[in-house]
């Protein structure tokens, strides 16, 4: 613990020195709702302002103008609330979330959304590779194009996309759904154990073990739902992309299971 | 990691220095072992400019160094002359790093390995326009060092580096010069894993490698496609095909830049244009560092080759 009057000195994880690891108290609050500009301030400090607002004073409408594509910003949010980022992200925007609901009016950087548990996610713009890696819950939108490999290892909720997808799209997709809206990368929900994709251009290959789907009711009435809900206007027609589960056969019995049908 | 950025104006001149540092220690945090520069200016009365070095920042020194320093600094531009160079300007950078200016009409090749057969001498580009700067540290330590600021062009390159597969030395960093080809650079983000096949094959045909690093064989491999005829777009396509490994590069000439990104997309760029600009880099930050202001900037995706000229 730092004595009375030492300024106190953080590291992040690559044991840099941050000297300015206070939340900066920026913020004005009008009616509730809370903003502050992040043009000079740094990644913990735009991090830690946002908490400050969100825990401590308990305000739930937050809008960050200026992020400037820094990265990491949004990351860790737990609680239900609302943010807007006037501006783009960089790397990893928004990560580890668990319950907002954000308005990026921009772009993200690779990465976005990582972690994703539960929420709304808006992105204006573009989004680089990896958006919604490991996504587990909740919507995330992008209303631009995204890059390689959006939705790998995504294990539930749903992304998507209004323009082009890039290569390896759905990459080891375990559950969860993503609606591709444009043309579509080589590589199309390689190895994919399980989840659907719902493709409106063209798709350069299929990856290995992603066959087309049956389309059915339950299909339309999901697709036209989340346009609804997002404004998106009506979907365009759609092809339905799922796994053919000849590469992992994860519905047999596990071993013990066997065992007792035995 | 490393990290690459790339700039090209298309209305006249601006502080290309001053830019390209700023995008470059915006992104320290890709790679703080050394920073480089490929710095395009005006081509001054068909001169050539040549960027050479005779030691690294970190080479030991013993009680001979400054000696030796001289005497070859000495040899060098004894060598030009003999080789038909009428030296026009010369210039001590650093303790060990010059510049000098010559008219020139000979085999660049020739010239290139005369100096090279020099002990310790290092040609890191000779060119009309282009001028590669490379040291040891961040892009602010690098800037000062060469007075960067205010070194005027229409574009650039450059390169912070993590030093993974060989050294931390000038001849380790980016950018590479495609010997021995006048204003051809090129910075790298990846790893080329036919490296030793190329460079083997790259050797036979007569190129020499400055460097242990795998980013050369993009510069070498370039040379060789355009010394064959090719443009740079169609030498940049081929290595798509030729070229295994994750790759996301930047080439660069006398009047245009180009980028070329591998067909899994595993190394990021980020791209910003307009009608006066063209800025790159691999984090959208960099581009922040010279554009502030909210900007639509996208990736390119996987098997894209781009060029722009100014």
């Amino acid at each position: 613990m730092a004595a009375v009057g030492e300024q106190r000195i953080t590291y992040d994880a690559r044991g840099l020195a941050e000297p300015h690891a206070e939340a900066p108290r920026t913020a004005k609050v009008t009616d509730g709702k809370a903003t502050f500009d992040a043009h000079d301030l740094s990644t913990r400090q735009i991090n830690l302002e946002l908490r400050r607002l969100l825990y401590e004073e308990g305000i739930t409408d937050v809008t960050v103008q200026n992020p400037g594509a820094k990265h990491s910003i949004g990351v860790g949010i737990l609680t239900r609330c609302k943010i807007t980022f006037d501006g783009s992200l960089g790397y990893f925007g928004c990560g580890l979330i668990d319950g907002p609901e954000i308005q990026i009016n921009g772009r993200v950087g690779w990465s976005a959304c990582e972690n994703m548990m539960s929420g709304v996610v808006v992105v204006e713009g573009n989004a680089g590779s990896l958006t919604g890696a490991a996504l587990r819950g909740g919507d995330l939108v992008v209303k631009g194009q995204v890059g390689a490999r959006s939705g790998i290892d995504q294990k539930g909720g749903t992304i998507i996309v209004m323009g082009d997808a890039g290569s390896m799209t759905g990459f080891m997709m375990q559950r969860g759904r993503q609606i591709l809206c444009g043309n579509v990368g080589p590589g199309l929900g390689d190895s994919m154990y399980d989840g659907t994709i719902y493709v409106g251009g063209k798709v350069k290959s299929l990856g290995i073990d992603c066959v087309p789907g049956e389309w059915t009711d339950v299909d339309t009435e999901f697709v036209n739902r989340k346009f609804s809900i997002y404004g998106l206007g009506d979907p365009p027609e759609l092809q339905k992309f799922v796994c053919g589960k000849v590469l992992y056969s994860y519905d047999n019995l596990e071993p013990s299971e066997r065992k007792l049908v035995l | 990691m490393c990290g690459i950025a790339g700039i090209i104006y298309r209305d006249g001149s601006h502080d290309i220095g001053r830019d390209m540092t700023r995008m470059l220690q915006s992104m320290k945090h890709r790679g703080p072992d050394s920073t480089g520069y490929a710095l395009y200016g005006q081509p001054n009365d068909g001169l050539a400019v040549m960027r050479y070095t005779l030691a690294d920042s970190n080479t030991p020194r013993d009680f001979e160094f400054d000696e030796r320093l001289e005497r070859h600094q000495g040899r060098v531009l004894q060598r030009l002359k003999a080789a038909g160079a009428d030296i026009r300007e010369h210039a001590q950078e650093t303790e060990y790093a010059h510049r000098v200016t010559f008219a020139y009409d000979g085999d660049l090749k020739d010239l290139t390995d005369r100096i090279e057969d020099i002990p310790d001498a290092e040609v890191l580009s000779i060119g009309r326009s282009l001028e590669i700067i490379k040291d040891l540290g961040d892009a602010d330590t690098v800037c000062a060092q060469y007075e960067l600021d205010d070194f005027g062009g229409t574009h650039a390159i450059g390169h912070v580096r993590m030093a993974t597969e060989s050294d931390v030395d000038i001849s380790g960093a980016h950018p590479y010069w495609a010997y021995p080809f006048k204003d051809v650079a090129v910075v790298h983000n990846g790893q080329l894993t036919n490296y030793f096949q190329w460079k083997r094959r790259l050797e036979r045909s007569g190129h020499r490698f400055q460097s242990e690093c795998d980013s050369e064989i993009i510069a070498v491999y370039l040379a060789e496609k355009m010394a064959e005829g090719a443009d740079l777009e169609s030498a940049m396509r081929d290595s798509l095909e030729e070229l295994d490994g994750v790759f996301t590069y930047i080439a660069v000439t006398d009047d245009a830049l180009g980028v070329a990104k591998d067909e899994m997309a595993a190394k990021p760029l980020v791209l910003y244009e307009s009608d006066d600009v063209v800025v790159l880099a691999s984090e959208e930050i960099a581009i922040r560092a010279v554009l502030d202001r909210e900007i639509d900037t996208h990736d390119p995706y996987e098997g894209e080759v781009l060029v722009w000229q100014r």
